[in-house]
């Protein structure tokens, strides 16, 4: 792949390559030292060399590029210190967090460093996904090495350049020192320090030594952001480039029958009309090509409103698509089959669909001891079934690209999540090598899952190729919300068997969706009940789904732990109490196998929750207060919320909330990101929804999909870190699947009621029950 | 098509349009100012919001016909240095997290102080609450503003 303006090349115009590689391929970090032109040190090393080989990500074939050299440091003699980023940016901070991570060890003044983005390069970078709350996770120990190693490296230099033994010289903020006095800035030392050898063995700073690591630091685009600076994909210009639009079916079921483009092609500004399809015939999808609407009607123009204008006066004719089976591959080569249904789908025959398909044949996830005994023997079973809707990802920035592809080669321009999803099939849909075709990544305006999904950036080239020109696709706020890829909508039902001294004795779990289940069948409170038994089923659907937020789990911990609220009050137990006697459990005398939460970090955000939350304490006994924590992406959250009836309405005045994610690199980028997810997991438990009738989606807009706003947002989120030593995980999604149990257990403690149905504020559909 | 005479910024600027065209766009596409954003077309997310002879208003539903001599000050022309105290109070508090939207919660803050230079938080929020963050950094926009107001 082409790079315009990587930095890791060796071909880069900066570097010259004095061959003095340290190390091997089988070293923890794989790192190559090179002179800068103009002086200086380089220090190239991989990104991707920790990864464990069970790592969720290490399985999307990125560990055998953990030996490609693809991040960087570079150390001017005007001690300036650039540090690339490799991820794409849509909110959680990277591009500040991660050149962090490396700073902390090379021991700079924070001030001096410049952190720089790169281009995408599939071959050397891997995937470069950012989702999954996985970079800083993922990047945590090669950062560390390759920062190390350029300090000791620096060491060295001066420990030769002064005679000295490298042991008597210390650093601090870019700085190095000897106690006879002398000392140099690492700009002035790293000239001498590019011809040291890469050291074979680094150490570690200790975790209570950190200076920038666990020190806020504001974002590194903070001020091009308040200054309007062109920094997103819908913002990205090239001159003469053309704007085009694409009208899809107005419902799933339809597919493009015929169009009369004769007055639209008569407005002002319009270049051409013309229908494609997005995969052709015998076209193998990716995961994450995803299956969209394949057949589109393209209007072309010169600018953003001509084409918004002209597009209202296309004459279409839709028509019925019939079952088709399509094979889609996985990234790992693997290949599924999915039925996609014809018929226009509607969200009352969905609840229908799904309450009849809830009692066939499902799939036993996992099972441990009797449960159908258990039950059977049960003093009391308590059964309840939740449902929520599909959901859009209302990204700000609606999606969009920018595409200027040739016979020879493409360029594509915008905001996506995985950039090296798409190219493999960019590759093969214009028949171009993977080195011709470039993706530069921009800053996004909001991900949600919903950017790794790619393909707007097949319709953008496709679009380019076809008028030969360079071109922007844009898609209105409409498209946007009515295109598909919503979070699937799902359902469970619970059952907890009681004996008669009201011990829990069996818990099961039946869960469904459309198209996909949500269960993960290992976690709480799986490892913690006897009896246990949680079982998976589908219904396919052509309305298109995707990755939200948390995928799962945020109808899981909703579902689960609203269910486990009503479990403890049917005991008499207070719910964190009950909750933590059920971790006890899990800890000293686990249940089955491969339970996939630690007990007692769980058990530990609980305790912070209900320490800093006051739980249970007199002067916050006539709150109206809801709880709830749960698992996922390695790290561990719960929240107390606090509600109040206001003008009729429930509304979230308080919010206290507790994280487990091991070392917080960035503390208050972190509590933003916290503070974010509950403002996020409110307004989506209250307000949020995506209905269909007869195909097509019922909300188009922000005034019939209903978005959290200022005034109902919680006047204060208290958010607390449990502060521990341990390597750091994810934090972009886990905050945000308990927000909703929360909400509900809270909603129950306001109003009297339980709340089964998402979201809590809309009156159930009429087909409910 | 039609010819207009824009005072952006300070500056003036000649755009040959059709009517019909919201602000939002001869912003965007024209005059190359992309710190406006496009967020729902329906002036319902505030993303676009610029100010009319220093009132906040929502570019995307206002036709290039009806500016007039009006003066219109985008997210880049806020502050020569990018130093306005909105600015400056949004850069204190680290609110952005996407960052999309803030153009138009910066310029709509900006308008409220001008107006009510000390809000109490229901004046903030009320004011506020055209202006869409999906990332939800709704109490930071909060405190920010207090900041900027000298509160």
């Amino acid at each position: 792949m082409k790079n315009k303006n990587i930095h890791s090349d060796a071909d880069h115009p900066l570097a010259v390559d004095l061959g003095n590689e340290g190390g091997g391929m089988n070293r923890r970090t794989f790192l190559k030292a090179s002179a800068l032109m103009g002086g200086g040190l380089m220090l190239r090393f991989s990104w991707l060399s920790a990864l464990k080989p069970m790592d969720k990500m290490a399985e999307l074939n990125v560990a055998e590029q953990g030996s490609q050299l693809n991040g960087y440091i570079q150390i001017t003699p005007d001690n300036m210190i650039k540090i690339f980023c490799p991820n794409p940016e849509f909110g959680q901070n990277v591009m500040t967090s991660l050149p962090m991570i490396v700073a902390e060890e090379l021991d700079v003044d924070w001030k001096n460093v410049v952190v720089e983005m790169g281009p995408h390069d599939n071959v050397k970078l891997g995937p470069q996904f950012t989702g999954g709350s996985n970079s800083v996770r993922m990047y945590w120990a090669p950062l560390r090495n390759a920062g190390a190693s350029a300090r000791q490296m620096l060491v060295e230099a001066a420990a030769q350049t002064w005679g000295i033994p490298a042991g008597e010289i210390t650093t601090k903020e870019g700085v190095l020192s000897h106690p006879g006095g002398k000392t140099a800035t690492y700009g002035e030392m790293a000239s001498a320090a590019a011809a040291i050898a890469v050291p074979k063995d680094v150490k570690l700073k200790s975790a209570k030594d950190f200076t920038i690591v666990r020190k806020s630091k504001k974002n590194a685009e903070g001020s091009k952001i308040v200054t309007g600076k062109p920094l997103f994909g819908l913002d990205y210009y090239q001159e003469g480039m053309k704007f085009a639009m694409i009208e899809h079916p107005p419902a799933f079921g339809l597919k493009l029958k015929s169009f009369d483009a004769t007055q639209t092609l008569k407005m002002p500004g319009i270049v051409d009309v013309f229908s494609l399809k997005l995969y052709p015939e015998d076209y193998l999808q990716a995961g994450f090509d995803t299956r969209t609407f394949n057949d589109l009607l393209v209007v072309v123009g010169n600018s953003t409103w001509e084409v918004m204008s002209a597009r209202k006066k296309l004459k279409t004719e839709w028509e019925p698509i019939s079952e088709t089976k399509e094979t889609v591959v996985g990234w790992r080569g693997d290949k599924r089959e999915v039925v996609v249904p014809a018929g226009l789908e509607s969200t009352s025959e969905h609840l229908k669909k799904m309450a009849e398909r809830a009692k066939g044949e499902v799939k036993e996830l996992r099972k441990d001891g009797d449960p159908e005994t258990a039950f059977k023997n049960a003093a009391q079973v308590i059964e309840r079934t939740y449902h929520a809707p599909f959901l859009a990802h209302n990204c700000m920035e609606p999606m969009n690209f920018f595409a200027h592809v040739t016979d020879e080669k493409a360029l594509l321009v915008g905001p996506l999540q995985g950039p090296g999803w798409i190219e493999p099939s960019l590759s093969k849909i214009l028949n171009l090598p993977p080195e011709k075709i470039e993706i530069q990544m921009t800053r996004m305006g909001g991900g949600f899952g919903r950017r790794a999904y790619g393909h707007f950036i097949t319709e953008a080239a496709l679009i380019s190729k076809k008028i030969k020109s360079p071109v922007k696709l844009i898609y209105t706020r409409e498209d946007d919300m009515t295109y598909g890829i919503y979070r699937p909508m799902y359902t469970a039902t619970y059952r907890a068997a009681l004996d008669a001294d009201k011990n829990l004795i069996a818990f099961h779990v039946r869960g469904g969706g459309i198209p996909e289940h949500p269960i993960h069948a290992n976690r709480f409170p799986a490892g913690a009940v006897d009896n246990y038994l949680a079982e998976g089923w589908e219904v396919p659907s052509n309305i298109t789904i995707g990755a939200f937020r948390a995928p799962r789990s945020n109808f899981n911990a909703a579902a689960e732990q609203s269910f486990l609220d009503e479990v403890a009050e049917a005991m008499g137990k207070d719910p964190i109490d009950f909750r933590l006697e059920l971790l006890q459990r899990a800890k000293t005398n686990p249940v089955g196998k491969n339970n996939e939460y630690d007990a007692d970090r769980y058990a530990g955000v609980l305790e912070l929750l209900k320490e800093k939350s006051g739980w249970g304490k007199p002067e916050h006994r006539d709150k109206k207060r809801g709880v709830a924590a749960y698992f996922c992406h390695n790290s561990y959250a719960g929240h107390v919320v606090d509600m109040v009836i206001r003008d009729g309405e429930p509304y979230v005045e308080h919010v206290t909330s507790a994280m487990d994610c091991g070392i917080v690199v960035n503390p208050d980028a972190a509590t933003n990101m916290v503070q974010g997810a509950v403002v996020d997991g409110i307004g989506n438990a209250l307000y949020g929804a995506l209905t269909h009738q007869d195909g097509a989606a019922e909300q188009s807009n922000f005034h019939n999909y209903r978005i959290i706003r200022h005034h109902e947002a919680p006047k204060s989120i208290d958010v607390h870190f449990v502060q521990n030593d341990i390597d750091p995980t994810g934090l972009g999604e886990p905050p945000f699947p308990p927000v909703f149990a929360a909400v509900a257990n809270a909603l129950y403690k306001a109003t009297g009621n339980r709340k089964y149905m998402q979201p809590f504020t809309a009156e159930p559909p009429n087909s409910q029950g | 098509m039609a010819k207009y005479t824009l005072k952006v910024n300070g500056k003036t600027f000649k755009v040959d349009v059709d009517s019909a065209t919201p602000l939002l766009w001869v912003l965007r596409d024209h005059l190359h100012l992309p710190g406006t954003k496009y967020g729902c077309g329906m002036a319902l997310c505030g993303a676009c919001t610029v100010h009319l002879n220093g009132a906040a208003t929502r570019s995307c539903v206002t036709p290039v016909s009806s500016v007039g001599k009006s003066e219109i000050t985008t997210i880049e022309g806020l502050s020569e240095q990018g130093d306005h105290p909105v600015q400056k109070a949004w850069l204190e508090h680290d609110v952005a997290q996407c960052g999309y939207c803030q153009s138009g919660q910066i310029m709509s803050a900006a308008a409220l102080l001008k107006t009510t230079p000390n809000p109490t938080d229901e004046e903030i929020e009320t004011f506020m609450s055209g202006n869409i963050c999906r990332c939800g950094t709704y109490l930071r926009i909060k405190e920010a503003i207090k900041t900027a107001s000298g509160q």
